[in-house]
């Protein structure tokens, strides 16, 4: 992955194999949303990183496996933390906050 | 795109009274524009300073910027304790910007280490029953990551009501939050085991209508406590169209979007594994689900779902290895279910794609699940056979997880894995280290007395080749296996000389002591182990294992070293001076270690009677040695040197080749074999054992049916003494002291020995043996000499024979005596050694005395 590294934690049952399918559709859902990811991309924009994440693993298990449907999650996330910030930067804008 | 739109934001703030702070990327942008760490520390320690201010004022607006900004810096490493309370506050604001960032906070900086973990837990509460599913989200994630114990426990019930809630989105996270909580306290299992197989059964709601309700639980409690009982499990089925109606939670519509289906499924699957991981009774209620697991995964291998949840042909790759695993656990010790599991995983191991990884991926599991449950001896055959593809797959991490599956499954599956073993053999010669380390254990681990010629060949050509960490083991491995299935001694010699001689420094301390054993006893062999061993040592006196047995050997074989001829390998002249030179060479050389140089200096010792010429030379090194700053040397070279000047007429005898020595096993592996051997001679044969008390007991018992008396023996005193007591006890007298007979323990070509026994009455740990030397043959048999050899526990003491000589035709006979002191009445083992010439030949001869009487040393 380009001059990305991933390292992961499993238990001495979990399947390696499976584990590297995991980190390889959590490079993929990054790919997807940053459009070509590279090592920059996650740096600033580390928050967005881990909130990707949250939407894929939670508790150290997969809880979605559509990679659409994730995608979607994180979309609709994202609108409505920029529904609560529009009026405000308006405001912002014409110096009334 | 998201990220672009922060730049947009920055371009258009005003400027204001009070210096803007840091947008989080000018502050990344600056940390990275350091050029060491001094100006890293100084950027971040300013900002930091400005952090803590805002957060002192209370500047709601931009909290979640400067948070977001401490996480960076804590990402660094650097402290940022001071904002765990300002995650509480984004936490509990109303704006979903904040609460982002502050569940995030909560997630990196709080700690359930400390305390204050718990203040979120109110916070958590409301956000989960508040009903705006993104914001649950963040509450289950949270919790799901850092929550603790007591956390779990206070909102357990929360999550409890979301497992049934209409939304698939919550529902799943609910599901794994409750995998969490079952994680950190165990009691909560009860709790969430109802709705799970609700659960399962809500997956094939949108389609498998007339799929059978196997065990059908709701959240009413009622039911809920008589769950598992099968009167009452249709009790429950007919009963939950009424109940359905009572319920205060909303019941899930009956066609939930199908797309999103799968989480649940996913997480319903993890929910039971964990439960039954953790509890027995779990494990049992599930078993009756298996057939409705294989039904679930059949369709997905066959059919699948869409293309959305596929990787590259494999349909949802992380479903099936969770439910493969489930299997595994439901299947392990319970015949039933893994029988009708074998039909499936049958079918999943030979339908799966094995192009790319996520097919492999399955495959593994599969071959796990099989190995793991009681599966047909044809399945598990094809999951060796399948971890034996693996091997030769191009892909280095699949050979890795083969090698490491194999090595689990070599003891149980011998015989299917001994199939792959060239493929095994050929993996020695991976590059990477992980890989070759496995290979080598599992190569050691199919060495069998078939194969045992042709893997040593291999594993020596690797011993030479290999990295130095994997030297130790490989030496050591072949080392062992040689000794299991060594073939014949010769091959074993050479085999340990090779090992020695490649690899010398890093063969175990033993090597040196199993080695010389092991030539001691192959007599045959004395002449060409000596003569291969010279040979070595000519060439390289470094290896230190090798130079010790070496030396020793050539001490103790130097005459066969110098008579010049071998049938085994070419004949080699050997001058008496180059034998004595070479072992000079090594006691000067700084290469050997000490104990090394003794070995070398004893050597040359024996030499002294083993070769012809006159011993100037060596007496000259002894004495030379008599100064030598090593103690231990000096002391042998003192002795050595005494022995030369003192004692000249007894160094034949004390340099003399030794008798085998004893292996040196724990000490109460001899006292098993002693009280074998035991049990062999004496006619009531008491079984082996390895206390003295037992073996009293045993005694006990001969004497009770000696005298026929029914009585029971007493209760076993450990000590010695205290059941000497009893033995004292005893109604019946033991029996009066009888003449011991005599044993004739030797006759060759009319030459004789007899031994005879005397068990002086005032002294019961004392033995007197005399032995008789006779002589019925025409020669005279001359320079007779007799040694004998006892168990440790016993002492021995042989005074001087009558003479050494017994002449022809019943001429005087020698005798000589044995004192034996046995104060434990051990059992009594006699090795003897005799050398003597007749009709001028000289003979010797080494041998066990058999048959002792038991009245010898009882």
């Amino acid at each position: 992955y380009a001059s990305l590294y991933f390292c992961c934690a499993i238990e001495d049952q979990d399947n390696e194999l499976i584990t590297l399918e995991i980190i390889h559709r959590y490079v993929e859902l990054l790919d997807k949303y940053f459009g070509s990811v590279c090592e920059l991309d996650i740096i600033f924009n580390f928050e967005k990183a881990y909130f990707i994440l949250d939407e894929f693993l939670l508790g150290g298990e997969v809880q979605e496996t559509s990679k659409k449907n994730v995608l979607k999650a994180i979309e609709q996330a994202d609108l409505l933390q920029e529904e609560a910030e529009t009026p405000r930067s308006v405001l912002e804008e014409i110096g009334l906050t | 795109m998201p990220g672009q739109r922060v730049f947009l934001h920055s371009r258009t703030l005003p400027v204001r009274m009070v210096a803007p702070s840091l947008k989080l990327q000018d502050l990344i942008e600056e940390i990275r524009g350091a050029k060491t760490q001094a100006q890293e520390r100084e950027v971040i320690q300013k900002e930091c300073a400005h952090i803590r201010a805002s957060f002192r004022d209370g500047d709601p607006v931009h909290r979640h910027r400067q948070l977001a900004k401490l996480l960076y810096v804590h990402m660094l490493g650097y402290p940022a304790h001071f904002g765990q309370m300002e995650c509480l506050k984004l936490i509990a604001s109303s704006r979903f910007t904040d609460k982002r960032v502050g569940y995030l906070g909560a997630m990196l900086l709080l700690d359930e280490r400390h305390d204050a973990h718990l203040l979120i837990t109110n916070s958590i509460k409301n956000d989960l029953s508040q009903g705006i599913q993104p914001v649950q989200g963040l509450a289950l994630c949270t919790l799901s990551t850092m929550g603790s114990a007591e956390m779990c426990r206070d909102l357990a019930p929360e999550v409890e009501k979301l497992l049934l809630q209409p939304s698939p989105y919550v529902r799943k996270k609910a599901i794994l939050t409750a995998v969490h909580m079952i994680r950190k306290v165990p009691e909560l299992s009860s709790v969430f085991l109802p709705p799970c197989v609700h659960l399962l059964h809500e997956r094939h709601h949108g389609k498998a209508v007339g799929l059978p309700i196997l065990c059908f639980s709701s959240v009413d409690r009622r039911i809920e406590n008589r769950m598992g009982t099968p009167a009452h499990r249709r009790r429950v089925a007919h009963t939950h169209r009424h109940t359905r109606n009572r319920l205060s939670c909303p019941w899930p519509p009956p066609f939930t979007s199908p797309t999103l289906t799968p989480g649940i499924l996913l997480g319903t699957i993890t929910l039971i594994t964990e439960l039954c991981e953790r509890s027995p009774a779990a494990l049992k209620h599930f078993r009756k689900v298996v057939p409705q697991l294989v039904q679930i995964l059949r369709t997905l291998v066959t059919t699948g779902y869409s293309t959305e949840h596929s990787i590259s042909g494999v349909s949802d790759p992380f479903l099936q290895v969770q439910i493969l695993r489930l299997l595994r656990i439901l299947g392990r010790n319970h015949e039933e279910s893994s029988e009708t599991m074998n039909d499936l995983l049958a079918q999943v191991a030979t339908n799966t794609d094995t192009s790319r990884n996520a097919g492999n991926a399955v495959l593994f599991e599969t071959v796990l699940t099989i190995m793991d449950i009681h599966s047909a001896a044809g399945l598990r055959v094809l999951a060796v056979n399948i971890l034996g593809r693996f091997l030769l797959n191009s892909d280095r991490n699949i050979r890795y997880v083969a090698l490491t599956s194999l090595l689990r499954l070599v003891q149980s599956d011998h015989s299917a894995v001994q199939r792959h073993r060239p493929t095994v053999v050929d993996c020695l010669q991976e590059t990477d280290a992980s890989l070759s380390r496995r290979a080598l254990e599992l190569s050691l681990a199919l060495v069998n007395s078939s194969n045992v010629r042709a893997m040593m060949q291999e594993l020596q050509a690797f011993l030479e080749s290999c990295p130095p960490d994997l030297r130790a083991d490989c030496a050591s491995g072949i080392l062992l296996a040689a000794e299991r299935f060594a073939p014949t001694k010769r091959w074993h010699i050479d085999t340990i000389l090779h090992v020695l001689t490649t690899a010398g420094t890093h063969v175990r301390d033993d090597a040196v002591a199993n080695l010389t054993q092991l030539i001691g006893g192959a007599q045959e062999l004395h002449a060409y182990s000596v003569r291969r061993l010279y040979n070595a040592l000519a060439e390289d006196i470094s290896q230190q294992p090798l130079v010790q047995v070496a030396a020793w050997c050539i001490g103790e074989y130097g005459d066969l070293l110098l008579e010049g001829n071998c049938e085994e390998i070419e004949p080699l002249q050997v001058d008496e001076e180059e034998v004595l030179a070479l072992l000079e060479k090594v006691l000067q050389s700084h290469m050997s270690l000490p104990a090394t140089r003794g070995y070398a200096l004893t050597a040359l010792m024996k030499l002294s009677t083993r070769l012809q010429g006159d011993n100037n030379r060596i007496r000259q090194v002894v004495s030379i040695y008599r100064s030598c700053l090593d103690v231990e040397l000096q002391q042998r070279a003192v002795e050595y040197d005494t022995l030369f000047r003192k004692y000249d007429h007894m160094r034949a005898a004390i340099l003399e080749k030794m008798p085998l020595v004893e292996r040196d096993g724990p000490q109460a592996d001899e006292e098993a074999k002693q009280s074998k051997e035991a049990a062999q001679l004496s006619e009531a044969a008491p079984a082996p054992t390895e206390s003295q008390a037992s073996q009293l007991l045993d005694l006990l018992d001969l004497l009770d049916r000696a005298s026929g008396d029914a009585q029971h023996p007493p209760p076993l005193d450990p000590s010695p003494g205290g059941a000497l007591v009893y033995l004292l006890d005893l109604p019946c007298a033991p029996p009066p002291p009888a003449p011991i007979p005599d044993l004739k323990v030797f006759e060759r070509e009319g030459v004789q020995l007899n031994l005879s026994f005397i068990r002086p009455p005032e002294n019961p740990a004392l033995l007197l043996i005399t032995i008789t030397a006779t002589n019925s043959s025409e020669g005279d048999v001359t320079n007779f000499i007799c040694q004998a050899a006892v168990p440790k526990s016993l002492q021995l003491q042989l005074q001087a024979p009558s003479g050494n000589t017994v002449p022809a035709r019943g001429g005087l006979p020698i005798t000589q005596l044995f004192r034996i002191l046995n104060p434990n009445k051990a059992p009594l083992r006699l090795k003897l050694r005799l050398t003597y010439n007749h009709f001028h030949q000289s003979v010797q001869e080494i041998f066990e005395v058999n048959n002792l009487p038991v009245e010898s040393w009882q």
